[in-house]
């Protein structure tokens, strides 16, 4: 069902008037509808777009517009638009009603929501913080209002996080965490187990919590683009892409083709080097250590690559306003550069699908099912691997469709699936990168900047290689950055890991673990 | 099993290809004299606990980076341990939030002596970019004692290894 079909029902069927709705762009429809129909308005769009909450974010308009902002955002997938739903709220005493019974992918959402500004939910079946955690940070301070500041004593309040608790006979708790065994970021892991099989994991993270969004407002846009490859290091890339097509939006900025094509070639080399690391990870993780090691000098062959092209083993400052254009030299670097990952890659895949132990141990494992999958609003290749086909380069991007992308899919949704969902999107994107390098990557010249308003709101959108990252953006009047809500697939998709493994036994969660490979840094902001 | 070993045999010892990795001019000289060093003063080995304290995960990369077999830090003696108990320093990495600080502090007090902490990246410096949030320590001195850093956003591998030597040095 199209926007237009879901807008028109929802003033005949339900009874739901938008007060306002504007097309900020092609692809971007946004409605305001009363704080008394934001729940069903976003119940209605969550079941005829069949999407889950991609996000849902508050903002501080008090000054402006004497109120605050809910908004939640739908993807629409087959026609390639989102759909963003927003109510008002009372200045002095917001609250909405929660959506999280009805919709579960709304929960982590709405927990952020209340923590970061105060914002009340009505019937919230979980009401513990999230990031904030209570050991360390005082009642009643909300770092996303405007009028924050900050407490005077951070740490010693005396309390404690409470975690679910599983009761019976032989039942014991494993904590692990936050400083974990490897090179790795931090968070805790509480498994209840009775013998060997794990009855329950909870996961709490918010460890790497740096209040990223906090330190995006106030910022030009320039800057705040450099500082969005802050948010996740490993995929500074896409994260800066996002940013950067939220304020080219915003501006009316149109980035010329073979800067695009530039932009998808660099995005395809995060997803390369990240997909050969975390197959040499599973690898890692059951002992096996000689394709680990292939793995790893195929990672350092692509980063060299990515140093060669961009100055930056990490992609890092080189994405612009505008775009982004390659070096003249580009095509004949990255042919060399894949031919030799290819190479090793397929030496890496021959050992790991012929060794018949390795194969034992990822095969049924950590099974997320397609229902949980769905209902958690899990994205990117683990919600591949378990029979959802949504990838934003399939469904938002033209460029993507026009060279004949088709997302991996997978059914079965254990490691094994998760893996071979890495394979194909490994030997995908060099395919991809060797077609959009193809013209000769002369850049082109940069877009003239900025002849249209400088101020406004738009959501600039990525496909990771962890999944769609998105970055909704409010520039002010004076052009600096207003609000900007991050959303990153790992989110949402660390539930998914903490619904994968019950039933299996502690040693096999690393496994577990590394083939979902979430994002810290990402999900803590 | 005869796969591997032929692939093994077929691909050679990568750190020795110069050629091929282009590993940086110097870096086998560096690493052989952080190795002699760690043998006089650490006994053979300098085994490192890394505790990532809301880095954005680069300098991980990078760390992890270095022990791949074109760098092979570990044929340097220079070892990643997966526990404080065994280590000799403490490699940290990020602005610090909030969050950590307590799991920083029991991480070093939960490490033999004598011990040393060493700083990673850009953000570990003083927040970096982060220097800013209403969440972050800033100051990785206030919670331990730090003995020096490595700059870099992210350090490379090789630049982990210089700054080892060079610390290492001055250590007695």
């Amino acid at each position: 069902m199209n926007i237009e079909d879901i807008l028109k029902e929802l003033t005949s069927g339900e009874k739901i008037t938008p007060d306002a709705t504007r097309w900020l762009a092609p692809e971007e429809v946004h409605i305001e509808v009363r704080p008394g129909d934001f729940r069903n308005a976003c119940l209605f769009a969550h079941h005829k777009t069949g999407s889950p909450v991609s996000s849902l974010f508050a903002e501080d308009a008090r000054a402006a517009d004497g109120c605050f902002y809910v908004r939640c955002v739908f993807a629409s997938r087959h026609e390639g638009r989102w759909l963003v739903i927003s109510a008002r709220l009372d200045a002095a005493a917001p609250e909405f009603d929660s959506l999280a019974n009805d919709i579960f992918s709304a929960a982590f959402f709405e927990r952020e929501v209340s923590e970061m500004f105060g914002i009340k939910r009505r019937g919230a079946f979980d009401t513990r913080r999230l990031r904030l955690h209570t050991e360390v940070w005082p009642e009643g301070f909300y770092p996303l209002r405007k009028d924050f500041r900050p407490p005077e004593k951070c740490g010693g309040t005396g309390l404690d996080y409470a975690f679910r608790r599983v009761e019976g006979d032989g039942v014991f708790e494993v904590p692990v965490g936050p400083v974990h065994a490897g090179i790795i970021a931090p968070g805790h892991f509480r498994f209840s187990a009775a013998g060997e099989p794990v009855l329950n994991l909870e996961i709490r993270l918010g460890f790497a919590h740096r209040g990223v969004e906090k330190l995006f407002e106030g910022k030009i846009p320039e800057a705040a683009l450099a500082f969005s490859e802050f948010v996740d290091g490993e995929a500074a890339f896409a994260h800066s892409l996002a940013f950067s097509m939220a304020v080219e939006k915003i501006r009316g900025i149109i980035v010329p083709g073979e800067r695009q094509r530039a932009r998808a070639v660099l995005l395809e080399l995060e997803r390369l080097y990240n997909h050969a690391a975390d197959v040499g990870g599973l690898a890692t993780d059951v002992g096996f250590s000689f394709p680990a090691a292939c793995a790893s000098v195929i990672k350092e062959g692509l980063l060299a690559l990515n140093e060669k092209l961009t100055g930056s083993r990490y992609l890092k400052s080189f994405n612009r306003l505008g775009g982004a254009a390659l070096p003249p030299s580009a095509a004949a670097d990255i042919g060399a550069g894949l031919a030799a990952a290819e190479k090793d890659f397929l030496v890496l895949k021959e050992t790991l699908y012929g060794s018949v132990s390795f194969m034992d141990r990822v095969e049924e494992t950590g099974i997320l099912p397609h229902k949980a999958a769905v209902e958690l609003g899990v994205s990117g290749p683990a919600g591949r691997a378990s029979g959802i086909a949504a990838d934003l380069r399939a469904d938002f991007s033209h460029l993507y469709k026009n060279a004949g992308f088709k997302p991996a899919k997978q059914e079965k949704g254990d490691v094994l699936a998760r893996l071979n969902v890495r394979v194909a999107e490994f030997e995908e994107s060099a395919r991809l990168i060797r077609k959009f390098c193809c013209p000769q990557g002369q850049g082109g010249d940069a877009p003239p900047a900025a002849a249209r308003p400088q101020s406004g709101c738009a959501l600039g959108w990525a496909e990771s290689w962890r999944g769609p990252v998105l970055y909704w953006v409010r520039l002010g009047e004076n052009g600096l950055v207003e609000r900007c809500k991050v959303t990153d697939p790992s989110f949402q998709n660390w539930e998914g890991l903490a619904q994968a493994v019950p039933g299996n036994i502690i040693p096999d969660f690393p496994l577990c673990n590394k083939s979902f490979n979430l994002s810290y840094p990402g999900n803590d902001l | 099993m005869m796969r591997i070993l032929w692939n093994s045999f077929k691909k050679g010892i990568l750190s020795r290809k110069f050629e091929k990795v282009s590993l940086p001019p110097g870096y086998e000289k560096t690493g052989g004299e952080l190795h002699s060093l760690i043998k006089k003063k650490f006994g053979r080995s300098l085994h490192i606990r890394e505790v990532a304290a809301g880095s954005c995960g680069a300098c991980e990369s990078e760390i992890i980076s270095a022990g791949n077999p074109v760098y092979d830090i570990q044929r340097f003696g220079v070892d990643f341990v997966a526990s404080p108990r065994h280590a000799d320093a403490l490699l940290v990495t990020g602005p610090v939030p909030r969050n950590m600080e307590l799991a920083l502090k029991r991480t070093y007090e939960a490490m033999p002596g004598p011990k040393f902490v060493v700083t990673c990246g850009d953000c570990a410096l003083d927040g970096g970019a982060f220097r800013d949030s209403y969440y972050c320590a800033g100051d990785i001195g206030k919670i331990v004692p730090v003995a020096a850093h490595i700059p870099g956003c992210p350090p490379r591998p090789q630049a982990i290894v210089e700054a080892l030597l060079l610390l290492i040095g001055r250590i007695n």
